[in-house]
């Protein structure tokens, strides 16, 4: 199993690559779009802002070589914190005067990006630490041993709201609901961090590289 | 519902693990990688790691020692001092820091604090304030260099301004409560959280579980940071998530959530 962790310049890249390190996984730092051949799965790890890991993910090519490979149907595809985002159709995190209906997304999991008091959130933001992932009632592979109400550790002010409910896996409670894991397809995010989400960020974590279908 | 985190706070002073009063008088109380491992097995919810010399240094963080830190660390990790660039965020993240803490260098160049979220998003950065109650005892002033140097700020002030500029957590210390046990000050953790709409870390002066309670349930605080209180005392987080428990605040158990991570069935592919 061959795991590669998209190195686009931003992230927590020390934390996911020592989760799959804990898995015993060999993870496979990917600094170029051209190395994407030599893996199994992909990791779009977080920590960033949209516009800036939007902006990077465009200018070295990553964009395109991530269509080809992920929506190719060749590499299954987890997205972290921003690399969930990312997903998205759009972002209105880095919309200006320039471009004020919000910064374009990959686009994998149509839908939108937008921050949590837009959303109708009242509580202090970002939203920060653990809280309980609740599951859709159809299982989901990805989720797999993973207890209904587990706490996951998120750390975000930005929310992804799918524009087909089906592609919704998983949401938390803060203040509103809040999109915790999105999939379609091969293509999964989570808005958590499963590397820093204890033992069940680890078995999230291990159940992508063995390959889910949903 | 958010669970309220307890942080065992790690100060680090060149080759051990310190703790003082008042930001003074250091005693070593051991090495960090040691308290680093105990706090992962015990699966705290957070730690906070604080270079407290590297203020002095005018150089890069010790990227190597905190690159060993970090492998070491399973759970969410904040790492500061001696923060005084953006480009050293990256590197603090490829370490295996989750978030950043800044303190110092944010009151001669608190651009900083926007350049940081402006690249790594406001969720990456912490803001830690250093206080001390002025002449009139009831307002706070603030103080960078580890506590030493007087910025006249007026902490409400500088909390609103750090939150403006992109802070997405503040850390809030009483240097005089440091170290004392004597319970947070209350008040001032009460201040800072009605000054700023983002959550907010209370630290200094726990001494028993009923302190961190009070902090959250009275001052308002979203978590509450403790070290000698962790290192002098039988007290663990384990218990004060109790005790918080028991006083109706949502905390996380993570026994409860025991889940196998399935290492043994990955290793067939090996």
């Amino acid at each position: 199993m061959r795991v590669g962790v998209i190195d686009y310049g931003v992230g927590n890249l020390g934390s996911v690559l020592r989760a799959l390190d804990e898995l015993r996984v060999t993870p496979i730092l990917i600094t170029r779009a051209v190395d994407m051949d030599s893996v199994d799965s992909l990791i779009l790890p977080g920590v960033g802002s949209f516009a800036d890991c939007a902006g990077r993910l465009a200018k070295d090519a990553w964009s395109q070589a991530l269509r080809d490979q992920v929506l190719g149907g060749h590499r299954p595809l987890l997205g972290v914190c921003v690399g969930m985002q990312l997903l998205a159709s759009c972002s209105l995190e880095g919309a200006d005067k320039d471009s004020p209906g919000g910064v374009q997304g990959l686009g994998f999991v149509p839908g939108r990006v937008e921050h949590l008091r837009a959303l109708g959130c009242t509580l202090r933001v970002p939203h920060v630490g653990w809280n309980e992932v609740v599951q859709r009632e159809t299982k989901c592979d990805l989720l797999d041993g993973i207890p209904n109400g587990t706490d996951f550790y998120f750390v975000h002010s930005y929310a992804f709201v799918p524009d087909d409910p089906a592609d919704l896996l998983a949401t938390t409670d803060y203040g509103v609901s809040v999109a915790a894991a999105v999939g379609r397809g091969r293509i999964w995010g989570t808005q958590f961090h499963p590397e820093k989400s204890s033992r069940a960020g680890l078995r999230l974590l291990r159940n992508f590289i063995e390959g889910p279908v949903c | 519902m958010l669970k309220v985190r307890v942080i065992p706070t790690l100060l680090w002073k060149q080759f051990g693990l310190v703790k003082g009063v008042g930001f003074d008088s250091w005693r070593r109380v051991g090495t960090v990688l040691p308290a680093i491992k105990v706090y992962c097995q015990r699966e705290v919810d957070e730690l906070i790691l604080v270079d407290i010399v590297a203020h002095k240094l005018n150089d890069d963080p010790d990227f190597e020692s905190i690159g060993e830190f970090g492998r070491e660390c399973c759970v969410p990790l904040t790492v500061g001092g001696g923060i005084t660039r953006p480009e050293q965020v990256m590197r603090l993240l490829r370490s295996g820091a989750d978030k950043v803490s800044v303190n110092t260098s944010a009151y001669a160049h608190p651009e900083l604090v926007s350049e940081i979220a402006k690249r790594h998003g406001v969720q990456c950065v912490v803001a830690s304030i250093d206080v001390r109650t002025d002449h009139t005892g009831s307002d706070w002033r603030c103080f960078s260099h580890a506590g030493r140097q007087a910025t006249g700020r007026d902490v409400r002030d500088w909390a609103r301004e750090l939150e403006g500029r992109g802070a997405g957590e503040i850390l809030i210390t009483s240097i005089e409560r440091d170290g004392t046990l004597q319970g947070y000050d209350l008040a001032l953790v009460e201040a800072v959280v009605s000054a700023v709409k983002i959550p907010v870390i209370a630290s200094g002066g726990a001494g028993t579980y009923q302190h961190m309670v009070d902090a959250v349930k009275q001052a308002g605080a979203s978590a509450v940071a403790a070290a000698s209180m962790f290192h002098f005392t039988e007290q663990t987080p384990a218990g004060a998530k109790a005790a918080l428990a028991a006083a109706s605040v949502p905390v996380r158990n993570p026994l409860q959530q025991c889940v196998g991570t399935g290492i043994g069935s990955l290793q067939r592919w090996h």
